[in-house]
């Protein structure tokens, strides 16, 4: 069909053909990075069941129709009624990622923890200086006992500011979608804990004015020592609990079927989850949706088989049945694109390796027009005046004969969306500044590198959404799948535990190896 | 003296019968074997198909019992006191032939010179003691 109407995905270059090439390099290079724009490394993850539909706004879309519609609107064919244009996906992911204030909900958990916490580090000090400060004249004076709880009060309060500060005074990197239960239910009990020891305190001390300090000192000094207990506690259900492995989950990306198994201890769904996503900036290529389609003259060949529209809205089955004899009349005539593609992809390769033979040898070449220059280098040369640059000038200087062949390798590996001519230039700076070989500089462009690579740094998160069918603080169990979504693509999760290991023992005595020559043996008889 | 799997084997054998001699509590024979289906048969340095497994002698002892009664280096032997020994392992062949509770022993066994004489002496009467054997 005609350019204008088609509204498949394919085509959404081709539906541009009149605007300048410039004005679509521009849109490219915004729409990647709208769609990538990162984060500080910030995760927001949203719970959502699997029934609803991930665009509102689009489904909508095809539902409102009308019984005059066929009058003035062209035909639109494709793959769907129900596609959307690319251009419509990208102006949603701005406006989701750009316009999502950040979250002051982000902030609530930590908050809270550090202000119990605080109270619960005030308290045994509170509880020595208030008879002090009130009653100070009815006190039985202490000795040396009461230095000994002074002294080891003092360390144990130390050591209790030191080790929450290093363990749970860090920000948080993810927001999870319900509480997060070890650390709910720590905080209830250090709170339950101190409020029952301000009870007993304000019941026995304050009241009756108790004279006796070193009971006083005594009472703080065990408050001490319980919230050290607590703190072990909060440490092994926090920290430690998960580190032993105990299920392999396999992360599987929907769209190219990128796929990895990790390793992970009890943790419920919404922090496996975390985990999961933490790995996958680091470890999985970077998704590129340019390298999932079929080469259109393959597919072309597909789409002019047969189509069935449905012009009612109440399918019979009749009409199942006769799309159903359609399709395997088209399934039986000889198709026979599985060979072009074969074809194709062996022309794509060669050509692939021609470009990067290409771009390699450019990069070489470019590299050896400039040198470092040593400082005793500077005075030793007058009659030779070389122009002494910074390194942002010598990137540049080199770039221009190189570029070409950049270019063409980076279209040809669909990847020209993730690097613009900036930050190629950024790069080839930073390789010259730390006396990298044109090899290393290429590194960046020869492979698809993790996600991370990728990221600018941004403060807003990033939006995933956790879909699952069990409640997300549940506990990892053998066969649980969940899936990570986003926009374009999604993560599916399965979790399988890990075998038991029966490990049983042999001992071989180091003496027994013993060995024979395959003779023929004699003997006597 | 080689085999086909599945064919009754042939040989020119020859009747030889050894009298256990006592030397302290045990009874010997006077000469050492080799062979058997679990040794190397490659290195059998008495066998014409080196991929024979059977029991030869290697060695006699001089003035034992087997000398005297007329074994030779290099036999093989096919039956011990009707036990088979062309199909034994090298142990089973021993203890066949040390059973501590038989004085005598009775072996059949074949070489290349029986063969060599029967052939020659085609026609005339065969002598007596030697016998076409078939296992």
């Amino acid at each position: 069909m005609d350019n204008e109407s088609q509204y498949s995905g394919y085509s959404y270059k081709s539906s541009h053909s009149r605007s300048s090439r410039k004005h679509r390099d521009r849109r490219d290079r915004h729409r990647s990075k709208s769609r990538d724009s990162s984060s500080r490394g910030d995760k927001s993850v949203t719970i959502q069941t699997p029934a609803e539909p991930l665009l509102d706004a689009e489904s909508t879309r095809g539902d409102d129709r009308d019984d005059n519609w066929g009058e003035t609107t062209t035909v639109v064919t494709g793959t769907s009624e129900h596609s959307i244009s690319n251009e419509d996906l990208t102006r949603l992911t701005k406006d989701l990622e750009e316009s999502a204030p950040l979250e002051c909900k982000r902030f609530v958990g930590p908050a809270l923890g550090g202000c119990l916490s605080f109270f619960a580090l005030v308290t045994p000090l509170a509880f020595l200086i208030l008879p002090q400060v009130l009653w100070r004249d009815a006190l039985n004076p202490c000795g040396t006992p009461c230095e000994g709880l002074y002294v080891s009060l003092a360390f144990k309060l130390l050591v209790l500011l030191i080790s929450s500060w290093a363990l749970f005074f860090r920000p948080p990197r993810a927001t999870l979608p319900r509480f997060f239960v070890f650390r709910c239910l720590l905080m209830v009990l250090v709170f339950l804990f101190v409020a029952s020891y301000w009870l007993f305190y304000g019941v026995r001390v304050l009241e009756p004015r108790e004279p006796d300090y070193r009971g006083i000192v005594e009472y703080a000094a065990s408050l001490v020592d319980a919230l050290l207990f607590i703190q072990y506690l909060a440490l092994v259900l926090l920290e430690v609990r998960h580190l032993q492995p105990a299920f392999c989950l396999k992360v599987v990306r929907s769209t190219d079927g990128a796929s990895r198994f990790y390793n992970v201890g009890h943790l419920s769904i919404q922090r496996a989850a975390v985990w999961v996503l933490d790995h996958y900036y680091s470890d999985f290529s970077v998704y590129n949706p340019a390298t999932l389609n079929l080469p259109k003259s393959i597919l072309s060949k597909k789409m002019t088989g047969f189509k069935v529209y449905s012009l009612d809205e109440n399918t019979t089955n009749n009409s199942t049945g006769q799309s159903r004899a359609m399709i395997a009349a088209a399934a039986r005539r000889r198709d026979n694109s599985h060979n072009e593609y074969y074809y194709e992809e062996a022309e794509m390769e060669r050509r692939i390796r021609k470009r990067k033979a290409r771009l390699v040898v450019a990069v070489e070449e470019a590299f050896t027009h400039i040198k470092r220059l040593h400082e005793d280098e500077a005075a030793s040369s007058p009659k030779h005046p070389r122009e002494v640059m910074d390194p942002r000038e010598a990137a540049q200087a080199i770039f221009a004969p190189m570029a070409r062949a950049m270019q063409k390798y980076l279209r040809t590996t669909r990847q020209q969306g993730f690097h613009s001519m900036e930050s190629i230039l950024t790069h080839l700076q930073f390789c010259i500044t730390h006396n990298m070989t044109p090899k290393a500089f290429l590194e960046r462009y020869l492979a698809p590198g993790p996600t991370l690579q990728y990221q600018q740094q941004s403060g807003r998160g990033r939006q995933w959404t956790l879909v699952s069918e069990e409640p997300v603080t549940s506990a990892l169990r053998q066969g649980l799948v969940f899936s990570l979504r986003r926009l374009d693509f999604s993560l599916v999760v399965t979790v399988t535990p890990l075998p038991f290991l029966r490990l049983g023992e042999e001992f071989i005595d180091p003496k027994s190896h013993k060995f024979v020559m395959r003779l023929q043996s004699e003997t006597s008889v | 003296m080689s085999f086909v799997p599945g064919q009754p084997v042939t040989a020119v054998v020859q009747r030889i019968e050894i009298q256990k001699l006592r030397q302290g509590e045990n009874l010997i024979l006077g000469f050492s074997i080799g062979g058997g289906i679990d040794q190397d048969p490659g290195q059998n340095p008495f066998s014409e198909d080196k991929t024979d497994k059977g029991i030869y002698v290697t060695r006699i002892s001089p003035g034992g019992p087997a000398e005297v009664a007329g074994l030779m280096m290099g036999d093989k032997i096919m039956q011990v006191n009707g036990w088979d020994m062309t199909m034994v392992t090298h142990d089973q062949a021993r203890k066949k032939l040390t059973k501590q509770k038989e004085d005598v022993v009775r072996l059949l066994i074949t070489r290349k010179s029986l063969e060599d004489v029967v052939s020659q002496s085609k026609g005339q009467n065969p002598r007596p003691g030697c016998f076409t054997y078939k296992h």
